[in-house]
């Protein structure tokens, strides 16, 4: 009698949290696999270069405090897109959110006159306006007319790159040093304080923790975090339900925009005292949020782990750069690959493999 | 400078800075026509853009430059369609993905190669007889590029094909209806895989005409977001090549006169009007009749399953 | 006449089957050539999967297809169409977006290869449209046509295909009256010309208007096939209905009429359906505390936008609703729920349920926003948790924990689930629409029960439900749908199945007032 194994792929009903950290990490291995790769053309051992980026971005106090910097955006992005996320929104605009919060902080500082203790409060609230709003309009542009949100998010983006180019070569022009322009530099009460020696501007820090957790009780535990993951899981029974669906979105995105917006705010108070060039405010945090959250599976706690795991990334390819000479762009190829094996790892997810022992 | 002189530079500019555009519009409109969006031009074009030079250089050629640009962002696209169409996964990630990726591998390679100058490349073209006409003329005639007219002569043919042929039919009715169309027996994977290839194609040849063609030399991100224009692009067109040719040349002639109109309007506003276009246009056919008659192909990323209805 | 000479088409002892049900069980079909040859049965008796069967797009389990005396094998739809088969279903295939002539063209293989010449098309399409009276403009976009257009070009589309058989799909379930008239003309002129129709439908009206024979069906099986001539309507309804014994369940009495309150008041009811059709026409009824109403009729005739007008996921367009004297025309989702009103929704799990979701969350869907089960903001858990304990006893849900993911629970069980959470609050409507569809017969039995208890605590219940035999035997009152309009409310102790099949395939009868 012969026995034959037979194997069948069949839809997996549910994949249990096992399973998706799993397929989470054969992702990440993947990518670090190709871009092995990558390290082996250009002659060096892909081995000694991930040893170098763990002891850059972690081994010393410069690094790890790079590290944490670096994470400190991608936390609060990443944070406010899970819950974005969640309801099926997708915000591809964090950047220009990022960066309208920024805008909001910088005209704060520079031209409210607000008392000394009130300024960073104030540029704090002014941010988070600044990037709720610049959320709001594509939210309400999809529930009342059905317009697509990723194609919104998206533009607005670049509108809002060309705003912050307006503003500093326009109306907010500051002194201008080697081609490079910005406005003047904010009053010294409205600098972030960082922590002694190191960039780390930790009320930033601590917010983003604080919201982190928050935002986990809020999905989890709250009546609107019910609302939202109805909306995202099954519209129609949201409808069902009676879940009013503008209230739901327009929730997410100003929890989404004005989170971002405070990582603006971070950033130009806490690093730059000053509003910059676009690309030299943000390089690129509001897309890489976007992995950040994904990779969380749009868990808000799961962020604090998986932002800080893209802090060392990003503070490696520093250190790529400067050790061992390799390009900065490294770090792309290693995030678009991440991103990549991601989603396409998804499949794993939905379908399992099950053998058959049949006689 | 007389006003028509002036005039002649910025249209002749005009036109060859706008022949990427129109190149990533014209293959993002047949990818999107097919239902599927592909985000990931902007990676595709610079791809296409250090591969058609780094084979220029090695090579001396500057058109085989251009046909592993075309390869090359071939390439890419698909395995955006084959994450997009067989896994059917997240397209919009997908896209975003394969932009970082793109714009990463060409700064990995790149580097080193900023600030070699092309020995070769494509050469611009005279025509003395026809650059005689008066204003229209110089404009088209003289020191243009080949690729600028196959550009100009591929979007009648890509319009015709669309709206008058067999094939675009069956491309149309992939993008509003997958069901419909694969209960007739059309094969919606197959032609939407060929869309896409066509877009990632499109999309390599525009960025190696601008590192060839338009301004032989390798710059590290030198396509500067074009990338995204073209899906601005795509939507102001109303995903119709004949509109796409017309925003194509409009948007680079803005952009050349960004500088020349700064004293009415500032250079960042003119270069956020792409995207505040095509948002505007979003919402103007976002209303009954004209999203039908007018708007976006109706199964826009949206994964297709047989069955799932 | 049962000579094999001059049939067309002959279908002998198909059988298909599908998980669960037999659809086809060994039916024979003859059809002659030139003939209108109508399948009447109600939902569920077999007619669509037999056509399906007939063009290709099943196949059979058994049984054999003879055209013109050969047999062939129907592998798919293009098969059938090389056959010269071809069907117009009920749900139109076409792209809106696309022009008429393109959406005759696709798909096809002209041989011409990808370039199309229009010119050709357009006069074909012509010529084909003069022959048969079907006039329609061949570069309107698709959206643009009224819907009986649009059916024209549905017929076109198999016609240009040269197509002499036509299996058509309930054409007239979207047409307004006029599209019939004009439909049957160009049928009649079809026939003229030498083709064969297959008209599957429900309504008696049509058959004695158009056909020559007809078939009937019932649960998967040929009841009679008759020459149209030879026979009326009400034995028709008897063949299509027809059952000999119903059981009716023993029910506590209800009392008398005039002493019960009146809980819903439905006056001159209009809805439009999805495709901005009218879905009710002024259907009024009253509906009492402790008796259940069922909604009998065939699908697709009003009952699920009554359904969702009632619970105020669809806006009326005319006429007013009234609960316990309180007016609720077009109230919400969430204030209808807030009024007591529980809704078993008619897709289990595309409505009813958040499959990701666990248990205990699916079980506050509704009532998350209320004390005890949140407070401010908050959801209280621990709350929520006893509350899903017990449900799960209560109504005996079989899973693990509270915590499963509801998208895990078989269909009965997440009726159950559904039925626990309708009817915690102890709500004094229900609306239950198919509440039985695929449940396996413990869990029917169990659903029925709960609705005969509920009924003795006294809550009024509208029953809507393709299981007539469901309807007779749980109803008071039965109340009969067809096209939108109230045919008819029957006492369903004194009623007749006749009457009722009559009713419900759409013949005027005399309205009883209760």
């Amino acid at each position: 009698m012969k026995r034959l194994v037979s194997f069948k792929v069949e839809r997996r009903p549910v994949a249990s949290g096992r399973v998706v950290f799993f397929v989470s990490l054969l992702a990440i291995f993947a990518a670090l696999m190709v871009a092995g790769i990558f390290f082996q053309i250009y002659g060096v051992s892909p081995i000694r270069a991930y040893q170098l980026i763990l002891r850059g971005s972690l081994g010393s106090r410069f690094g790890l405090t790079e590290t944490v910097r670096r994470a400190i955006p991608l936390l609060l992005c990443g944070v406010g897109l899970t819950v974005a996320f969640r309801a099926l929104f997708w915000n591809i605009g964090a950047e220009g959110q990022l960066l309208l919060g920024a805008v909001a902080a910088a005209g704060v500082a520079l031209f409210t006159g607000l008392p000394d203790q009130l300024l960073l409060p104030a540029m704090f609230i002014g941010g988070f306006i600044g990037g709720a709003a610049w959320g709001l309009i594509p939210a309400i542009l999809k529930v009342k007319l059905g317009v697509n949100d990723v194609i919104t998010t998206l533009m607005m983006n670049y509108i809002a790159i060309y705003i912050v180019e307006w503003l500093i070569h326009g109306p907010w022009k500051g002194p201008s040093m080697r081609g490079f322009a910005y406005t003047d530099t904010f009053p010294r009460a409205a600098w972030l304080p960082t922590i002694y020696g190191t960039r780390i501007h930790w009320p930033t820090l601590v917010l983003g923790l604080v919201l982190a957790a928050l935002m986990y009780i809020l999905v989890t535990r709250t009546r609107s975090g019910f609302e939202i993951r109805v909306i995202g899981e099954n519209p129609d029974a949201a409808r069902f339900a009676g879940i009013n669906p503008l209230k739901t979105t327009l929730l997410v995105m100003l929890i989404s925009g004005g989170f971002a917006g405070l990582a603006g705010v971070g950033e130009v108070a806490g690093i730059h005292q000053r509003l910059l060039g676009p690309s030299h405010i943000s390089m690129g945090y509001g897309y890489t949020a976007i992995i950040v959250a994904w990779l969380a599976r749009r868990n808000p706690l799961a962020v604090i782990v998986t932002s800080f795991l893209f802090g060392v990334i990003m503070t490696g390819g520093d250190v790529i750069r400067v050790s061992l000479g390799l390009p900065f762009q490294l770090i792309n190829v290693f995030n678009g690959l991440i991103l990549f094996f991601l989603i396409g790892s998804e499949i794993l997810l939905r379908y399992r493999i099950s053998f058959l022992l049949r006689r | 400078m007389g006003w028509e002189t002036w005039a002649i530079t910025t249209l002749s500019r005009s036109l060859a800075y706008g022949t990427p555009l129109l190149l990533g519009t014209l293959g993002e409109i047949y990818a999107e026509r097919s239902g599927v969006l592909n985000l990931g031009v902007e990676g595709m074009m610079i791809v296409g853009a250090y591969s058609a030079f780094s084979i220029a250089y090695i090579t001396g050629n500057p058109w085989l430059g251009i046909l592993m640009a075309a390869v090359i962002g071939g390439a890419f696209s698909l395995i955006h369609a084959f994450t997009s169409v067989t896994l059917k996964a997240n397209q919009v990630i997908s896209g975003l993905s394969l932009t970082m990726l793109g714009l990463g591998l060409s700064g990995v390679f790149g580097r080193g190669w900023e600030g070699k100058p092309l020995p070769a490349s494509l050469p611009k073209i005279t025509i003395s007889v026809l650059s005689k006409i008066t204003f229209l003329g110089p404009i088209l005639f003289e020191g243009q590029n080949l690729i600028v007219y196959l550009t100009i002569l591929l979007v009648p043919l890509l319009w015709y094909i669309l709206y008058r042929t067999r094939i675009g039919i069956t491309i149309r009715s992939v993008g509003e209806s997958p069901a419909t169309a694969d209960s007739l027996g059309i094969n919606v994977y197959r032609v939407r895989y060929l869309c896409v290839f066509l877009g990632g194609v499109l999309a390599g040849v525009a960025g190696g005409y601008l590192s060839v063609a338009y301004r032989p030399a390798w710059t590290e991100g030198m396509t500067a977001g074009m990338g995204w224009i073209v899906i601005a692009l795509t939507i102001f067109a109303f995903w119709n090549p004949a509109y796409g040719m017309l925003g194509a040349y409009l948007f680079a002639a803005l952009y050349h006169l960004a500088f020349r109109l700064q004293p009415w309007v500032s250079p960042e506003l003119l270069k956020a009007m792409p995207y505040t276009f095509a948002i505007l246009v979003l919402i103007f056919v976002s209303r009954g009749t004209l999203l039908k008659r007018m708007g976006a192909p109706a199964a826009l990323a949206l994964p297709y399953t047989r069955g799932e209805e | 006449m049962d000579n094999s000479e001059g049939y067309l088409i002959e279908l002998h002892g198909i059988v298909k089957r599908f998980p669960g049900v037999v659809a086809n069980d060994g039916i024979d079909l003859r059809v002659r050539r030139g003939e209108i040859h109508c399948l009447l049965g109600e939902n569920g008796a077999g007619k669509t999967t037999l056509m399906r069967v007939l063009y290709g797009l099943y196949r059979p389990d058994e049984g054999e297809i003879i055209l013109n005396g050969q047999p062939v094998q129907m592998t798919s739809p293009r098969a059938a169409l090389n056959h010269r088969v071809g069907m117009v279903h009920q749900h139109f295939r076409l792209v809106p977006t696309l022009s008429v002539e393109e959406n005759i063209v696709l798909g096809l293989d002209e041989g011409t290869g990808p370039f199309l010449n229009f010119r050709k098309t357009r006069e074909r399409i012509a010529a084909i449209a003069n022959q048969f009276g079907l006039s329609v403009d061949p570069q309107a976009k698709v959206w643009q046509l009224t819907v009986g257009q649009q059916q024209r070009v549905e017929i076109l589309k198999v016609l240009y295909r040269e197509a002499d058989i036509l299996i058509m799909d309930e054409p007239t379930s979207v047409l307004t009256p006029q599209e019939v008239d004009q439909l049957f003309t160009t049928l009649r002129t079809l026939v003229d010309d030498g083709l064969t129709i297959i008209f599957i439908t429900h309504k008696l009206d049509e058959v004695m208007r158009v056909s020559n024979r007809v078939t009937v069906l019932r649960q998967g099986k040929v009841v009679a096939t008759l020459l149209t001539a030879e026979t009326d309507k009400p034995a028709l309804a008897r063949l299509m209905v027809g059952r000999e014994v119903v059981f009716r369940l023993k029910k506590s009495p209800i009392e008398q009429i005039e002493q019960r309150e009146k809980l819903l008041e439905v006056n001159d009811l209009h809805a439009l359906n999805d495709r901005g059709l009218p879905a009710l026409r002024g259907v009024s009824f009253d509906l009492f505390a402790g008796e259940i109403l069922g909604v009998a009729g065939i699908s697709g005739n009003g009952q699920s936008e009554l359904a969702e007008v009632l619970t105020g996921l669809r806006k009326s367009t005319k006429g007013r609703v009234f609960l316990a004297k309180k007016e609720i025309t077009n109230c919400s989702a969430r204030e209808i729920t807030e009024l007591n009103v529980a809704h078993i929704p008619e897709e289990r799990i595309r409505m009813g349920i958040v499959p990701a979701l666990s248990i205990r969350e699916n079980l506050i869907l509704k009532k998350y926003r209320c004390p005890p089960f949140s407070h401010w903001e908050f959801l209280k858990n621990k709350e929520v948790q006893e509350n899903a304990q017990c449900a799960m006893s209560d109504y005996q849900i079989a899973a693990p924990s509270c915590e499963t993911p509801a998208k895990l629970l078989s269909g009965g069980n997440i009726q159950r689930m559904i039925l626990a959470r309708e009817l915690s609050e102890n709500p004094n409507l229900i609306v239950a629409v198919h509440p039985t569809y695929g449940l396996d017969i413990g869990a029917t039995e169990q659903v029925r029960q709960i609705l005969l208890a509920q009924r003795k605590r006294g809550v009024a219940t509208l029953l809507i439900s393709e299981d007539l035999e469901e309807i007779i035997t749980l109803s008071d009152r039965i109340l009969v749908l067809f096209n939108g309009e109230v045919m008819g409310i029957l006492d369903a102790e004194s009623a007749d199945i006749e009457e009722i099949g009559l009713m419900m395939a759409g013949t005027w009868h005399k309205r009883e007032e209760l």
